[in-house]
């Protein structure tokens, strides 16, 4: 446990190296939150509540979706893994005395505290500062918002194994992630709140593991509660069910992999 | 988890390492999508030999000869097909953590070193991941510290290290958890003369005062003559030599050199029994094919000499006569 610790540590310090690109994520983060929040306010001009979001709960939830980013990582970076893979470091990796799956976990786990930090908090108070966005008066429901902050970033993370590690069977898992990058953050209601989406398509959306990494944990913060089995704990229920079974899925395609190089070799 | 596996140390004047009979194929497909064929590669083939504790072992073979391959089957990274293999005591494919505890792995042209970080950084992470005691850690941390000379750049983020400070940042990650074996995979490549020589007296200095039993694969003769008293040569997935360094040179006697100096620059020395390889304003190299005092004396005849040596064959001269697979030699036993 000692050493996942360690490596946890270690990836947090490892990307607050990072000054430039993190101040460029924090810039770009910011810049795309007002130009989707300047949208969202000239269609609920037209009509004031879709499938009950206001202006402002569609205005917040662009701000937390763009604080997301880091953490959640929806729309990347790749795991660093997926080069190893590529490059056949990965040799040197399964030779440690470690699990892959929980040493990548702790590292991409430090990235994402580092990222919270440094810019969701940021990039949420920007949009603070020009909109007037729906905050949460209870504090119980900024601890259960807490929670979901760490569950979308675990189902991140796993997503972004599961593609890093589909290059032990693919020769390039690049194709792989270019395209959940591109489906993920519509799945996710990063893009656009899946409340625009006709309310049948919303519902099965909501359900599936990409809005757990978005629209379930805006849900949470905004108090909508619409998850089935409702509260907040039904909402964090159903992301750890997701997490469970992602990083599941990774520790079964890690064992897979480990015995096709050790194996076939490679 | 390796603290669950039951324990089962070397005995300790046995092997460390302990290969019989080694064998591992591949199979590859080629030629174009549709009238793809497979075909079998016999990567290592029947390689069996012993490594005692505290040897330095050079294991030598030209590109695809199998030495990654066998490196791979030590440290438990491939299991084998045919054979038997042991390395301090356990098989590797079915203990790989547990022997990864037990030994230290460096790979010339991979790093495990977080590269946006000190140094300082991945050489703490591990005493963690082999939990080694916090004193034990500091102690060798000091003493590698100070053998290799890390300090003026324990504190620089790993990019920013020359090739040959980051290898040598890279063995003390390896020895850290002062590991019984020490396999390294082209350790020297790409590296400067002076890193090589500060590597090399390293390596030397280990093996003598730790007793690490060492192996390592090179390209470079120069490691092999300064470290290994026993070099084995791999082609073809077979072991071609297996013996001290003297021995591979009678076994593979590659032809002496004649360096003449003439009195002045003149056209190519023709004498039975030596043929001129090279020439350089009044000096020329022949190739000795006869006896050399005959050769020497009809030299002395025909041209105004200013001066004679004899050159022994270089070790690489030797190895690359031993791949060109000699007749005599490929027949020659795998040592055992
Ligand atoms: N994973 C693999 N799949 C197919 N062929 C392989 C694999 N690994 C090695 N080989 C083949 O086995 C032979 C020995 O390779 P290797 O052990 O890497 O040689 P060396 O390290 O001496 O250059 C080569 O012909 C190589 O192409
Ligand atoms: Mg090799």
């Amino acid at each position: 446990m000692r050493v996942y610790c360690a490596v946890f540590a270690l990836g947090l310090r490892r990307y607050s190296t990072y000054r430039a690109a993190t101040a460029a994520a924090v810039f770009t983060n910011v810049v795309f939150g007002l130009i989707n929040a300047s949208v969202l306010l000239a269609l609920f001009h037209a009509r004031p509540e879709i499938n009950g979001y206001d202006a402002t709960d569609a205005v917040t939830h662009v701000f937390v979706a763009q604080a997301l980013m880091g953490p959640a990582a929806v729309m990347g970076p790749p795991l660093e893994l997926a080069e190893r893979i590529r490059t056949g470091e990965i040799a040197v990796d399964l030779m440690r005395p470690a699990s892959p799956l929980a040493w990548w976990l702790s590292h991409d786990m430090g990235r994402a505290a580092f990222t919270v930090a440094a810019r969701s908090v940021p990039t949420f108070a920007a949009g603070a500062l020009v909109f007037p966005l729906a905050l949460p008066d209870d504090p119980a429901r900024w601890a259960w918002a807490a929670g979901t902050l760490v569950l979308a970033s675990l189902i991140g993370f796993a997503f972004r194994y599961l593609y890093a590690a589909s290059g032990f069977w693919l020769l390039d898992a690049k194709g792989v992630s270019a395209v959940s990058h591109l489906l993920a953050p519509v799945f996710a209601g990063m893009l656009i709140p899946l409340v625009l989406f006709p309310p049948p398509v919303a519902d099965v959306l909501r359900v599936l593991p990409w809005a757990a990494m978005v629209q379930v944990p805006v849900e949470v913060f905004l108090g909508k509660d619409t998850v089935p089995g409702g509260g907040p704990a039904g909402a964090l229920a159903l992301q750890a069910a997701w997490a469970a079974v992602l990083l599941g899925l990774g520790a079964l395609v890690t064992a897979r992999a480990e015995r096709r190089v050790v194996v076939q070799g490679g | 988890m390796p603290s669950s596996e039951p324990s089962a140390p070397a005995p300790a004047e046995g092997p460390v390492i302990d290969a019989r009979g080694l064998g591992r194929s591949f199979t590859v497909s080629e030629g174009p999508l549709l009238r793809r064929r497979r075909r079998t590669v016999d990567a290592v083939d029947g390689v069996a030999f012993r490594v005692r504790p505290g040897e330095t072992v050079g294991y030598l073979g030209p590109n695809g000869a199998g030495k990654s391959t066998t490196m791979k089957m030590l440290i438990g990274l491939l299991t084998p097909d045919r054979g038997r293999l042991r390395v301090l005591g356990m098989e590797p494919a079915r203990h790989r953590t547990r022997l990864a505890a037990r030994i230290g792995i460096v790979f010339g042209q991979r790093t495990t070193l977080w590269w946006d970080l000190p140094l300082r950084d991945s050489l703490a992470l591990t005493r963690h991941l082999y939990r080694v005691p916090p004193r034990d850690h500091a102690r060798r941390l000091a003493e590698l510290t100070d053998l290799l000379e890390l300090g003026p750049f324990l504190h620089t983020p790993v990019r920013q290290l020359s090739l040959g400070q980051r290898m040598r940042g890279d063995l003390t990650a390896a020895l850290l958890h002062d590991p019984d074996l020490l396999v390294l995979d082209e350790p020297t490549i790409g590296l400067d003369v002076v890193s090589k020589a500060t590597i090399r007296a390293f390596l030397a200095r280990l093996n003598a005062e730790r007793g690490t039993t060492i192996l390592l694969t090179t390209h470079d003769l120069g490691d092999v003559e300064r470290l290994c008293r026993r070099v084995m040569v791999i082609d073809h997935g077979r072991l071609a030599y297996d013996g001290d360094l003297a021995g591979l040179r009678d076994r593979a006697p590659g032809p002496r050199t004649l360096v003449v100096d003439l009195a002045e620059p003149g056209p190519p020395v023709e004498v039975p029994g030596a043929r001129c390889v090279r020439r350089q304003g009044p000096r020329q190299w022949l190739e000795l094919e006869g006896n050399p005092a005959e050769v020497i004396a009809e030299v002395a005849r025909n041209r105004q000499v200013a001066d004679l040596t004899v050159q022994e064959p270089g070790i690489e001269g030797v190895v690359a006569r031993l791949y060109q697979g000699d007749a005599a030699l490929a027949a020659a036993d795998g040592g055992e």
